[in-house]
């Protein structure tokens, strides 16, 4: 196992990637709630950029008492890789796919250390 | 490089938009699939036609109706109209917010440099492009505007367009409302550079067995031009008003529309009136087509007297019409997608379709990765069938030209 210095903390924001190469893999790294996930940069799909979209949270559905429904909100608490090609899903600290577990982005360890992010390959 | 999506409920913070970055790993593919070892056809792409609207606009005969559209414009629009909706995702599929913000030279029409870059990027040689707000002026209430902007449309990508680049070409857009207009569509425009054929949008609200449109149809025969039925949606259906959500809308209404189509055309003998004249089934993905197949057999078998003109089962026509690939329905059913292309006779009558731009878009890997196709039956749905069917003169890619020109000068090991 190879490790990769991907860069220093201070230059990964809060709700920043970073992509990077490393052992002829394209690997990205995302800043979330202040912990750091690195996944492959491809879509088990059709092979898109997964970690260059946008994040966003688990949509909704608000059903009541008698199931009636209320409406839809958001939850913050699940937030999810967006594929930019064409909108796969895929939970942010897993990296499983929305409704699918057995479709997953490749996961690395990261570790942040002296000021700076590093990527287990 | 670094990303900065900031507030992730709107879209990525990055300047500019780049389909080549975009599409860095469907080159990839292309490459070590080797894609340059043979032509690929895209039958089914689009193009965002309001970024030159203003253009197309100066094309419209009528002065006052000419003014009418350029201060209008042609996007949809919001999220309270008919055609509104949300397709773009909310920004989830990032090309649709982001793609006016990609840098193409001066020196070229801009839409030629887009289609330019995602073919290249993709492995695909040539491509057969269609609007994409302008197909919904199939529901515009008003025939004669259809008509004008139809005919606008046409005539601008005719000359700004199909004329520049022979990679290029176009089914021209049909305005169904008006059947004389399609006639006179048809006879203008046929002979026209980069023209394969017309196309239909499947939410017209017209019933192509009617007398009225005989002419056109004798018209595309005798000049061997293919009729397209490109399918579409519209939230303004009596049954899709019913639905809640876009998924809905798009499931069923790009499949329903071409369905109605697809079964007044067989049931009403169509092609045995016209048995020369080719049908090309567009955007609707393939499941439905067994079940169509199955379901007008069965009916026929015992009430053969309501479609007298045909001589052979439906399926048996059907089999005989063509279909693009996209969407291809492809999760979890690898059997039934495999019958499925046996019984629409895929090796000949399948061409791929990208749909690229759109959100449901495929790449050829989508057909080249199939296990239960051969390297022969690969080829041939990936553009040999396009070839024949539009008898296309082959023009590939110049990266592709360029990497066959280098394997040629390489020595031999």
């Amino acid at each position: 196992m190879a490790e990769h210095f991907v860069c220093n903390i201070s230059e990964l924001a809060e709700g920043d990637v970073r992509i990077f190469e490393g052992e002829g893999l394209e690997i990205g790294v995302i800043h979330h709630r202040g912990s750091y996930y690195a996944y492959q940069n491809l879509c088990p799909h059709q092979g898109g950029p997964a970690c260059e979209g946008l994040r966003l949270p688990q949509v909704v559905d608000v059903i009541g008492d008698g199931g009636v429904f209320l409406g839809q909100k958001f939850d913050e608490d699940d937030m999810h890789i967006v594929c930019p090609w064409h909108g796969y899903e895929y939970h942010l600290t897993t990296g499983s796919h929305v409704c699918n577990a057995a479709l997953k982005l490749r996961k690395f360890g990261v570790e942040t250390r002296q000021g700076g992010i590093y990527v287990q390959i | 490089m670094t990303f900065t999506p900031g507030n992730h409920l709107i879209e990525p913070s990055r300047e500019d938009f780049d389909s080549e970055q975009h599409l860095a790993h469907a080159k990839q593919q292309a490459v070590s699939r080797g894609y340059e070892d043979f032509l690929i056809v895209d039958v089914d792409s689009h193009h965002y036609e309001t970024e030159a609207f203003q253009e197309i606009a100066e094309y419209i005969d009528d002065p006052v109706l000419r003014l009418e559209a350029k201060y209008q414009g042609m996007a949809r629009g919001g999220v309270t109209s008919i055609d509104g909706s949300y397709q773009e995702m909310t920004g989830r599929v990032t090309r649709y917010p982001m793609r006016r913000r990609e840098k193409t030279p001066p020196t070229i029409h801009r839409d030629i440099t887009l289609m330019r870059r995602w073919m290249d990027s993709m492995g695909v040689d040539m491509a057969c492009m269609f609007p994409t707000p302008m197909l919904n002026i199939a529901t515009c209430p008003r025939v004669d505007v259809e008509t004008a902007l139809a005919r606008a449309y046409n005539r601008w990508l005719c000359d700004n367009v199909l004329s520049e680049e022979p990679r290029l070409t176009s089914m021209l857009y049909l305005p169904f409302n008006d059947p004389d207009a399609c006639l006179a569509m048809v006879e203008e425009f046929g002979d026209r550079k980069g023209v394969i054929g017309f196309m239909v949008t499947s939410t017209h609200y017209k019933a192509n067995n009617d007398n009225a449109y005989m002419k056109t149809y004798a018209a595309l025969q005798e000049r061997n031009l293919p009729l397209g039925f490109h399918a579409a949606y519209t939230w303004g259906d009596q049954s899709t008003r019913l639905m809640n959500r876009f998924i809905s809308v798009h499931a069923l209404g790009f499949v329903w529309h071409n369905m109605v189509h697809m079964t007044n055309w067989i049931v009403n003998g169509m092609p045995e009136r016209f048995p020369k004249l080719k049908t090309v089934w567009i955007e609707s993905g393939l499941a439905w087509v067994p079940f169509l197949m199955q379901r007008l057999d069965n009916e026929y078998m015992m009430r053969s007297s309501d479609a007298p003109l045909l001589k052979r089962k439906p399926s048996d026509y059907m089999r005989e019409m063509f279909y693009t690939s996209q969407p291809m329905e492809m999760v979890d059913n690898r059997e039934a997608l495999e019958l499925t292309f046996k019984m629409i006779k895929a090796d000949s009558q399948l061409l791929y379709s990208s749909d690229y731009p759109h959100w449901d878009m495929d790449l050829p890997s989508t057909i080249y990765d199939l296990p239960f196709l051969d390297e022969s039956a690969k080829r041939a749905i990936l553009g040999g069938n396009s070839q024949s069917l539009f008898k296309l003169d082959p023009v590939f890619a110049p990266w592709k030209l360029a990497h066959r020109a280098q394997c040629q000068d390489a020595p031999a090991a």
